[in-house]
């Protein structure tokens, strides 16, 4: 509650928000180039065999498509920014809180809670997303290395096939997913770290249970989500 | 360094800016502050001398309002700090400089951004010349001009002490409170920290909180003493008078300082 309170009254700190989001993605840049690219490659690579029992291999495009930018996309890249943005945020804000450095803030006349915590939750809000569809582009690019090493399939066709089946909900769902993840992972981590106690052992008990936390959170938004979209898409 | 600057000390006993009266914290079980009475006046130094772990600490911390007291009244430049809205405390805040035990140094910004930080959240108005020329002038009253790039994790214990103090000094605040500030340090060092609150207090008038467990800083820089003991002041005065005692609290404080 108190995020919305402060998140919406002046001064707004954009420069610090620019800051934590350049920082937060080129954080997480090179894992998920890496991840998105595997899981783009093997996911093909281990559909095709059973889309070939049934003489449907020409559907593998589609299928990536809905796998990635439905489910794989924002998953996966929710799932690694929680493991190194949200322990990372846990991490610094716990440490800044025993060293007495968000105490120093506050004697200074500067709210701590604005600076500290809604920078990085609205940076995570922003960044995510993108990062997420980033992360589709990529996962596509490397099922279409997979699809081209097995047959002669042009990358215009790959792609129009990718996204022929998907509709604007399929899309809005996967950016509503984006935005509530990158919110989580940005307040468990900052919830963490802002309110860590007992010194050093008060950081490293903050960064794990800001992973632990926010991937739990993660699995249980998907789920409601996913059951909202469907809810949607069938009424 | 500052040497060059005004160095008259003015203390005026008239116009009190903090009083405390009657204050009671306890955390749980554990009473730490239990009936302090203290007022410091215009241009002094007063020093809180007690045991480690006694709550002098929570004592400054209840006069910036970062903790709440039980109950009692903190009076700090005329304005009652537990009644004051967030904004009035910003205000009051502005006004009082902190040097944290550990310097509270913001560890990823360079010894210039640590400076400018304050400045730049508060005072929205001033170029980037006149910051230039603040951080400047503070660095140069703490004398580690040649820092001003340096990360804090470069910095030895003495160093980073006078970057806190320069960091509240640039706010140019009315009173000082000073936690510790020669905890940790070698002897040399601490003489130089103790000449430093010494040139802050007259170069900029302040007022002082200076709470320490070190008898040296203590008759070095006050220009009262306070005995801190069991959770209020058993002894006020200065530094002949509060030690020209028979006090077992006292003597022993003394005694264990001095080596006799």
């Amino acid at each position: 509650m108190q995020f919305f309170k402060q998140a919406f009254i002046p001064p707004f700190h954009i420069k610090e928000v620019i800051n934590q989001c350049y920082e937060i993605g080129l954080r997480a840049l090179p894992l998920i180039t890496l991840t998105g690219f595997i899981i783009g490659i093997v996911f093909t690579k281990q559909s095709r065999p059973a889309l070939e029992s049934f003489g449907a291999t020409s559907w593998l495009p589609s299928l990536m498509g809905i796998a990635i930018l439905k489910a794989l996309g924002p998953l996966v890249t929710a799932l690694i920014c929680a493991g190194k943005v949200g322990s990372g945020i846990g991490a610094e804000l716990g440490s800044m809180r025993v060293t007495e450095q968000i105490d120093a803030m506050e004697v200074s006349a500067i709210n701590p809670f604005k600076y500290l915590v809604v920078t990085r939750v609205m940076a995570t809000s922003i960044t995510i997303p993108i990062l997420s569809f980033y992360c589709i582009i990529v996962g596509l690019l490397g099922s279409y290395v997979n699809v081209r090493a097995e047959e002669a399939t042009s990358f215009l066709t790959f792609f129009k096939n990718a996204f022929s089946t998907l509709q604007f909900l399929d899309l809005s769902t996967s950016v509503v997913k984006a935005l509530v993840y990158g919110f989580t992972i940005g307040i468990v981590g900052s919830y963490k770290g802002f309110y860590a106690t007992q010194g050093t052992r008060g950081v490293g008990k903050a960064a794990n249970q800001a992973v632990v936390m926010a991937m739990f959170l993660i699995f249980v938004e998907e789920v409601i989500i996913v059951q909202i979209a469907n809810w949607i898409r069938y009424y | 360094m500052m040497e060059n600057q005004k160095t008259t000390k003015i203390i005026n006993r008239d116009i009190p800016v903090i009083t405390i009266k009657d204050l009671y914290k306890s955390f749980e079980d554990l009473d730490v502050l239990k009936g302090v009475n203290l007022t410091v006046y215009k241009g002094e130094n007063v020093v809180v001398l007690g045991k480690s772990g006694s709550g002098k600490s929570v004592l400054i911390k209840i006069i910036i309002g970062l903790l709440k007291p039980d109950s009692g009244e903190v009076m700090v430049l005329g304005q009652e700090v537990d009644k004051l809205s967030e904004k009035e405390l910003n205000a009051l805040r502005l006004r009082i400089g902190f040097s944290f035990q550990s310097s509270a140094l913001y560890d990823s910004m360079n010894i210039r951004q640590n400076l400018e930080f304050p400045l730049t959240m508060n005072k929205k108005n001033l170029t980037k010349q006149e910051i230039e020329n603040e951080v400047v002038e503070v660095l140069d009253a703490v004398g580690l001009e040649n820092k001003m790039n340096d990360m804090p994790a470069d910095l030895s214990g003495g160093q980073r002490k006078r970057i806190g103090i320069a960091r509240t000094l640039i706010l140019r605040p009315e009173i000082m409170l000073y936690d510790e500030p020669t905890a940790g340090l070698d002897p040399i060092t601490c003489f130089e920290i103790n000449r430093l609150i010494n040139q802050v207090q007259k170069q900029y008038n302040t007022s002082a909180i200076i709470i320490t467990h070190d008898l040296t800083c203590a008759k070095e820089t006050g220009d009262r003493i306070a005995m801190f003991v069991e959770g209020k002041f058993t002894r006020i005065g200065d530094f002949k008078e509060v030690f020209d005692s028979t006090d077992e609290h006292v003597k022993g404080f003394y005694d264990y300082n001095f080596i006799k």
